[in-house]
């Protein structure tokens, strides 16, 4: 292959290495948003079941109190 | 437990990737050789290092897991891991923008440093379907470990071997003969590769607090479905 000429090649003009270096830029912008946006899908996840959890939680300590009361009352 | 430090170790990435790009584009001098596209090397080679450190700090964490059998540090080791091989994405995409604009290819086959680096990332994203290829906790914890330590023993050892090898087109910037970078350019990079370095250690601790909360929500599902005597389990199941 050819490799070496290209190695030693002139620099690109600005306006045509400004497109390589934004490319090159918004790529890693990108992976973080994505990173980010995944990140986010699993914290919604997280509170939704936390928030199902805190529920199921309250209706047992809700069932738990009224258990003691219908006890007195079949009594 | 694992958030602790978090917010201020983000506000810190942020503040250092802000300076990072300013020393980039405000001041590092123009390369008198390739001109603006150098501007990729102090994005493509911080990465590049974080990720081959980070390779090799989850070999660490898997040594102590299997020293002591402690299931936090193949936590440690996981998420270690699992950062450097999307960090090494970025590495691989950033260095063939870089290779298009300077040699007019994606990507050079005969060119070790480039392979090189392929084949370690190669290595590296098969660790996921090895680790979740075993379903015991305790073996899938202590084959992820050895495969981390051998991996991790691979990586420099590798770097040596390219070092060593006579490169074709991919510079030696860091090269202990015939000058280095000039100081303006060496104080961008290392502003770069801190930033880089603080971003790889927030997202880490980022991902083990999510993971340990998420771990702590299951238990808690655990304790609460545990049903009372004589009576069925009341919870949807969980949501994987």
């Amino acid at each position: 292959m050819d490799l070496l000429p290209l190695a030693g090649a002139p620099a690109l003009p600005l306006d045509e290495a400004g497109k390589y270096v934004a490319g090159a830029y918004i790529v890693f912008v990108l992976l973080l948003v994505v990173y980010v946006a995944i990140m986010a899908a699993k914290l919604q996840r997280m509170e939704r079941e936390l928030r199902e959890l805190a529920g199921f939680a309250e209706n047992r300590a809700n069932d738990e109190a009224a258990a003691p009361e219908r006890e007195e009352v079949s009594a | 437990m694992y958030g602790k430090g978090l917010r201020p170790l983000s506000i810190a990435t942020v503040v250092a990737i802000a300076a990072a790009f300013s020393f980039v584009f405000f001041y590092a001098p123009l390369d008198a050789d390739q001109g603006f596209i150098q501007k990729i090397f102090y994005l493509h080679v911080p990465l590049a290092i974080v990720a081959l450190v980070g390779f090799v700090v989850g070999g660490v964490f898997a040594i102590l897991h299997l020293r002591s059998s402690d299931r936090r540090w193949d936590a440690y080791s996981y998420v270690s891991i699992h950062m450097s091989v999307i960090f090494g994405v970025a590495v691989l995409i950033t260095g063939s923008i870089w290779a298009k604009a300077s040699w007019g290819h994606w990507w050079v086959w005969d060119e070790p440093t480039l392979v090189s680096f392929l084949i370690v990332f190669l290595m590296y994203a098969t660790y996921y379907p090895f680790r979740y290829a075993i379903e015991d906790p305790e073996r899938q914890a202590r084959y992820a470990s050895v495969f981390a330590v051998t991996a991790g023993a691979f990586v420099p050892l590798n770097f040596i071997a390219v070092r060593m090898a006579q490169s074709l087109v991919h510079p030696r910037v860091f090269a202990t003969t015939n000058g280095g970078l000039p100081g303006s350019m060496m104080l961008t990079f290392l502003v770069c590769l801190t930033a880089v370095a603080l971003l790889w250690l927030t997202l880490v601790k980022f991902e083990l607090t999510a993971k340990s909360t998420s771990g702590q929500i299951k238990r808690l599902r655990r304790a609460l479905d545990a049903p009372a005597p004589g009576s069925a389990s009341r919870i949807a199941p969980e949501v994987s």
